[in-house]
């Protein structure tokens, strides 16, 4: 039987998998220093057209100034960075192909939205006719028919962060860095806008290269994602691939919640590898585990919402192990339970139940003894 | 019924009022006392005007006894108006070259690393540290024939003729830049300082040469820098009498230097009063339409939020 590989979409746009496919951003071993400090170490990557990527990381990982390198806004101390195959390392901002919608939007305070738009086109000297027709195109590309003649201070927040993309998109660049797009907006507003800026993005084809810093954005809009730490590329993948299959204990720790349990290898055989853990017991895995050897401290790492929790002993289940209830969260659309396993000095397990049904026979209460239960397709092997 | 006084309101109105106490007593009632002795006659009386006020009861004969001869002779004098205008002219002159000296100056300022933005700061404002007078009567040195400039040119085999610049218009335009710079280049470096660096950034992301981006980001932004440091440099330099006092000649008489002289040489205390009152004119009119505009804008760019 052929084993399935992790994670949960089936995509068709893969060009990153395609050995033919050109990429149209190509970053090779570039290296940024401020001062004493390396904010980015040796990064090489490469960015396909049409793609939608994500680059992930907390403040300070460096993922801004690899991103306002991309602008021209920095240089890179080492390496090259190619667009279209085209040097452009040494080329100034203002001669790039490339376009950048701010954090802070920098919506100019004295212009129009309508001029704000058309700046870019006006430095090209297009003729004014063009411009005015370009100018209204963006302008119902964001929904914002009718408000040209407005002044940035006279918009709401969503509002602004439209016209600053329209102004980004105006002269049809064939990239568009985003950074931190919606850390103004309010969570509501944020998620209309990720879909309508996917919208967008399929209808024009532009390549889009977002900076942020919340794993949900990330997630949901990208093709493809990067985790930054300290300056490099810690993991690229798909969104799935990093969070099914994370590369590091870090990287799985960063992209939403996991239980992580100590243990040592017992056995490995073939795909199942059995882990002996002092608090849940054997735990069996189904890993592909290269060079794992018997006796070889290792990591598993479970995602709350992978084990089931019932109040008594499941029959049949590949791991089980009892624990008490300490803590419940009700959110909702699902619920976060806290258990502790291995006693009152054991580990605290979380463990997420959806909440399909609007009423529950025997709801989970506090101090409940309870079974924690997971099959060998949930757990991975982390490094330790 | 009364209805109940709110106890809030009362302190309220008290601090609103107190900036208009303050421009009543110190503005208004002083310009009023100016405008009532430019309307009198000047007499050989103790003070040196008629007619005097002397209760209610006589109060037709006083109002009887006021006109307007004194602008009439402002008007008819061509003395009075070339000097208003003399004064215009160096003001004005005084300005665009505080304004072209002090927005580079300026400029730079703001784009100085900050630890050295507080140092050029108090190098800017160090001058007022020593007396105006001083300073001015030090141009004196540096600008009189044989002076320090002249020497400096000599020693360096640049000149050996003196320049004589000390009693022309060029001397007085010296002091008065020099004396001013500091009123233009603080608005200014206020204004650049805080100028989002981004915006710049986002020009030159949509394809703005550094030129370019100055022209159409920088320099509109800064504009009500340029206006206030602009007001601020040619309201006092075109009342100015002791710059061109010092450092101009006979052919420099500024607007402030003719009212001097008819308050202390002449002791026509009314035709004094009459030239202070036409040179406010002068100066409050274009000002307040001036700030007129300001306000005009301002309220069409957050009028409707």
């Amino acid at each position: 039987m052929r084993k399935a590989s992790p994670g949960s979409v089936r995509r068709a746009f893969q060009p990153w998998n395609d050995p033919a496919a050109q990429p149209l951003v190509e970053f090779r071993a570039v290296t940024k220093r401020f001062g004493g400090v390396t904010a980015v170490a040796d990064v090489s990557l490469s960015l396909y057209p049409r793609e939608f990527f994500a680059l992930l990381g907390p403040s300070g990982c460096g993922k801004t100034t690899l991103m306002r390198m991309l602008a021209g806004f920095e240089t890179p101390d080492e390496g090259q960075i190619l667009l279209d195959g085209v040097d452009i390392t040494a080329v100034p901002p203002h001669l790039r192909p490339v376009n950048m919608m701010f954090q802070s939007y920098a919506l100019f305070p004295h212009l129009s939205v309508a001029d704000n738009i058309g700046y870019g086109l006006k430095r090209e000297g297009l003729p004014r006719a063009e411009i005015d027709r370009r100018v209204a195109e963006m302008l119902a590309l964001v929904k914002l028919d009718g408000l040209g003649k407005r002044r940035p201070d006279q918009l709401s927040g969503g509002q602004r962060q439209r016209v600053a993309l329209a102004r980004a998109l105006a002269k049809r660049p064939k990239l568009l860095l985003l950074d931190e797009p919606m850390a103004a907006l309010d969570r509501k507003l944020r998620e209309a806008t990720q879909f309508e800026l996917m919208d967008i993005q399929s209808e024009l084809g532009t390549t889009f290269m977002v900076v942020t810093h919340d794993q949900d954005e990330a997630m949901t809009m990208a093709d493809r994602m990067a985790v930054m730490d300290h300056g490099r590329l810690v993991q690229i993948a798909p969104p799935d691939v990093i969070y099914e299959a994370p590369v590091s204990r870090h990287v799985a720790e960063f992209v939403g919640d996991i239980n992580i349990l100590k243990g040592r290898v017992e056995s490995v055989n073939g795909d199942l590898v059995s882990v002996t853990t002092p608090l849940a017991g054997r735990v069996e895995l189904d890993e592909e585990a290269p060079a794992l050897s018997p006796g070889a401290p290792v990591l598993v790492g479970l995602r709350p919402e992978k084990i089931a929790l019932s109040h008594d002993e499941p029959a049949q289940a590949a791991n089980k192990v009892r624990g008490e209830i300490w803590d419940i969260g009700y959110l909702g659309d699902m619920t976060m339970v806290q258990v502790m396993i291995g006693g009152d000095d054991g580990q605290l397990l979380k463990v997420s139940l959806t909440n399909r049904s609007r009423r529950i026979e025997r709801p989970f209460a506090w101090e409940d003894t309870v079974w924690l239960s997971w099959d060998v397709e949930a757990g991975l092997v982390l490094k330790p | 019924m009364s209805g109940p006084v709110s106890p809030v309101k009362a302190p309220g109105r008290l601090v609103v009022a107190v900036p208009y106490l303050w421009l009543g007593l110190f503005f208004l009632a002083p310009f009023v006392m100016v405008l009532r002795i430019a309307l009198s006659d000047a007499a050989t009386a103790l003070p040196p005007y008629a007619p005097h006020f002397e209760g209610l009861a006589a109060l037709r004969d006083f109002l009887a006894g006021l006109d307007l001869e004194n602008f009439g002779l402002i008007w008819e004098d061509p003395l009075y108006w070339q000097s208003y205008l003399y004064s215009l002219r160096i003001a004005a002159l005084t300005t665009l070259i505080a304004l072209a000296i002090g927005y580079p100056l300026a400029y730079a300022m703001a784009s100085a690393p900050a630890r050295w933005r507080a140092i050029l700061l108090v190098l800017v404002i160090l001058p007022f540290w020593t007396s105006f007078l001083i300073r001015v009567y030090a141009w004196i040195g540096i600008l009189r024939p044989e002076g320090l400039l002249d020497m400096a040119l000599a020693a360096l085999g640049l000149s050996d003729q003196p320049l004589r610049l000390l009693n022309t218009e060029t001397a007085v335009l010296i002091g008065m830049v020099y004396s001013y710079l500091p009123f233009m280049v603080l608005p200014l470096y206020a204004t650049l300082e805080k100028l989002d660096r981004s915006l710049l950034e986002a020009a030159a992301d949509l394809g703005a040469t550094p030129l370019k981006a100055f022209l159409t980001v920088t320099l509109p932004l800064s504009l009500p820098g340029v206006l206030a440091g602009s007001a601020l440099v040619f309201i006092p330099a075109i009342g100015e009498f002791v710059i061109p006092d010092l450092l101009g000649g006979p052919d420099t008489t500024m607007i402030g230097k003719v009212l001097w002289t008819e308050f202390f040489s002449n002791r026509d205390w009314p035709l004094a009063s009459a030239v202070a009152v036409v040179l406010l004119v002068v100066l409050v009119l274009p000002l307040a339409l001036l700030q007129r505009a300001r306000l005009a804008r301002a309220g069409e760019g957050g009028g409707a939020a």
